[in-house]
């Protein structure tokens, strides 16, 4: 079959592998009809994620039919349409039973491993190093799902691929973190970050009932989709933040912060970010964390820090002393999809929400691999690129 | 048709690629440079200027670590910068009347050259590759994802329920804390 690769920084090919196989009981092959690049994937694009294999095949966010189901799936059958979560979960261990698929306590092969780096290791993730499982990823035209039965989302076909594709990641990652918030009704929820991922905290807080929703970046084009999904827009190379924060909540700050940014943050003016910098290139930390120490500092006391951005390792200068003393409440953690998809599904199916509007771009797979250079680099209006197998 | 070699389906493309080259070259130059200075200043009879070298080998190598980033474009330009410097530090060697090694120095300068040269089309042709937020800006004020005017969905979700372990830790006004507990000789077990 043919997949996209990564073969090292900045190098993702157009390959031809060997199809995936059956391997346990429990798998299914689903044939891929629809995948995209997620910020995520930037990451791996830029070697910031650790124990990636030359070769791998990348991608978490694909759905498409099931072709081929293990003898122990039971609630999946052949031409079966499925969004797959990027969180493998098995549905049976302590972490899932509570509803915290992305910490599942099986699904992640490489266990011994990632509980030497992390303490404990969470889920096993498609696509995304092999700490987090080594699982071959959704950028192709074939993918082994395991614990097929728990791992996948059932979606209706009266909705195109397109508006039900980001169940998988974005949408519930940015649900899950407005949701983190507690929005309420009086509520300024803030996010850093207007990719993909921001688009979708936007909605997901007006839909929650935030009384003001505001997002911060300095792309032009991010922030205008955003200020048609309800932001308030501040571009960060014209207006101060801190200032304009302080207007929009009468100098008492959000209660809300959400970081939809991650560890590749850049402000290119802030002394810190340039530190940060320099650091990281020279192997000094691992993570960039200016968008988390201004979340620290705008936010009122009292308030929530929440969390989706990808972090990958160490950070420097986290000005502990303002987190601890305005008692400020952090939430974070990959998504726990399976936990949100269903409702999600269902405010799809009921009109409350089309994600088909965050597609910027959707070309065949064969064209993947310089997408993520469009993609990286924001060029062409570049927000989210849907890949055809 | 045969497309697997297509501009698309890979990701580095020959600029990349060049850059890749020109910048473990750097490093190589620069090590040199830095640890053995004289085994370059003795061919081109620049016996005295080491220290010179040195730096320039520092230069090197912080462009070369540069090429090798995730966006070489400044490292590639910086490059082209110090070629012009090295250039101009070879033509004063040639115009040394005192210089015994002037043919070397010549070959110097033609690789040189030839290396810029290099470096230039290589910087141009990153330029446009990594420019950030290039090509048209297109209008997204339309894409809101609602069926509806955002005012009117404003709190549509409101039949969500926010997990117990996902509440905010401290209490809203909405949600407040209550009376306060007065403090009770009694024992709260009875
Ligand atoms: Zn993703
Ligand atoms: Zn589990």
């Amino acid at each position: 079959m043919k997949a996209l690769c990564w073969h090292g920084k900045n190098d993702i090919r157009y390959e031809t592998v060997p199809d995936p196989e059956i391997e346990d009981p429990r798998d299914a092959i689903i044939n891929v009809s629809s995948c995209a690049i997620c910020g995520s994937d930037l990451h791996l694009f830029h070697h910031f994620m650790p124990s990636m294999k030359s070769g791998d095949i990348v991608g978490h966010e694909f759905m498409g039919e099931v072709m081929e189901v293990g003898s122990d799936v039971k609630k999946l059958k052949v031409g079966d349409r499925v969004v797959v979560p990027f969180t493998i979960t098995c549905g049976e261990c302590d972490q899932c039973r509570r509803g915290n698929f992305s910490l599942c306590e099986r699904s992640n092969r490489n266990k011994a491993m990632a509980d030497k780096v992390f303490g404990h290791a969470g889920a096993g993730l498609f696509g995304y190093s092999h700490l987090t499982g080594g699982y071959a990823g959704g950028q192709a035209e074939y993918v082994r799902v395991p614990f097929a039965d728990e791992t996948h989302i059932q979606v209706p076909d009266t909705l195109t691929d397109e508006q039900v594709l980001f169940l998988g990641d974005i949408f519930p990652t940015g649900w899950q973190a407005a949701v983190q918030c507690d929005i309420e009704p009086t509520d300024t929820v803030v996010i850093w970050g207007a990719g993909p991922v921001g688009q979708f905290c936007v909605r997901s807080a007006v839909l929650l009932g935030a009384q003001q929703v505001v997002v911060i970046d300095n792309v032009p084009e991010r922030l205008s989709m955003a200020q048609a999904g309800g932001a308030i827009p501040i571009n960060f190379d014209e207006e101060s933040v801190l200032g304009r924060l302080q207007e929009l909540t009468h100098g008492k700050g959000p209660e809300k912060c959400i970081d939809a940014v991650g560890l590749e943050s850049h402000v290119p003016r802030s002394p810190d970010s340039v530190y940060d910098r320099v650091k990281q290139s020279l192997w000094m930390e691992n993570d960039r964390a200016h968008v988390l120490r201004e979340m620290i500092y705008v936010c009122r006391p009292g308030g929530v820090l929440s969390i989706p951005g990808v972090y990958s390792g160490m950070v420097d200068k986290i000005p502990m002393g303002q987190l601890m003393n305005k008692a400020l409440s952090v939430r974070s953690g990959q998504t726990h999809v399976r936990r949100w998809s269903d409702d999600l599904v269902r405010r799809i199916d009921d009109g409350q929400i089309d994600p088909s509007f965050v597609i910027t771009h959707s070309v065949s797979l064969e064209d993947g691999p310089e997408m993520y250079n469009v993609f990286r680099n924001k060029q062409d209006g570049c927000v989210k690129v849907v890949l055809k197998p | 048709m045969n497309r697997s070699h297509s501009y698309m389906s890979h990701s580095l493309h020959g600029s990349d690629r060049l850059a890749r080259g020109l910048g473990w070259f750097s490093l190589g130059l620069g090590l040199c440079q830095v640890l053995a200075p004289r085994k370059l200043t003795k061919p081109l009879g620049m016996e005295g200027f080491e220290p010179m070298v040195m730096a320039c080998g520092a230069r090197e190598i912080a462009c070369g670590i540069g090429a090798l980033s995730t966006n070489p474009t400044l490292a590639i330009w910086s490059r082209v910068g110090g070629d012009a410097l090295d250039l101009a530090a070879l033509a004063a060697a040639l115009r040394d009347k005192h210089n015994p090694k002037k043919e070397n120095v010549g070959v110097a300068m033609a690789a040189l050259g030839a290396v810029t040269a290099l470096d230039l089309y290589c910087a141009t042709k990153l330029q446009k590759r990594y420019a950030y937020q290039a090509g048209p800006t297109p209008d997204y004020s339309d894409r809101s994802g609602f069926p509806h005017p955002v005012d009117s969905m404003r709190g549509a979700a409101s039949d969500f329920e926010t997990p117990k372990d996902m509440r905010a830790a401290l209490p809203s006004p909405a949600k407040s804390p209550g009376p306060r507990v007065t403090p009770t000789t009694r024992s709260p077990i009875e």
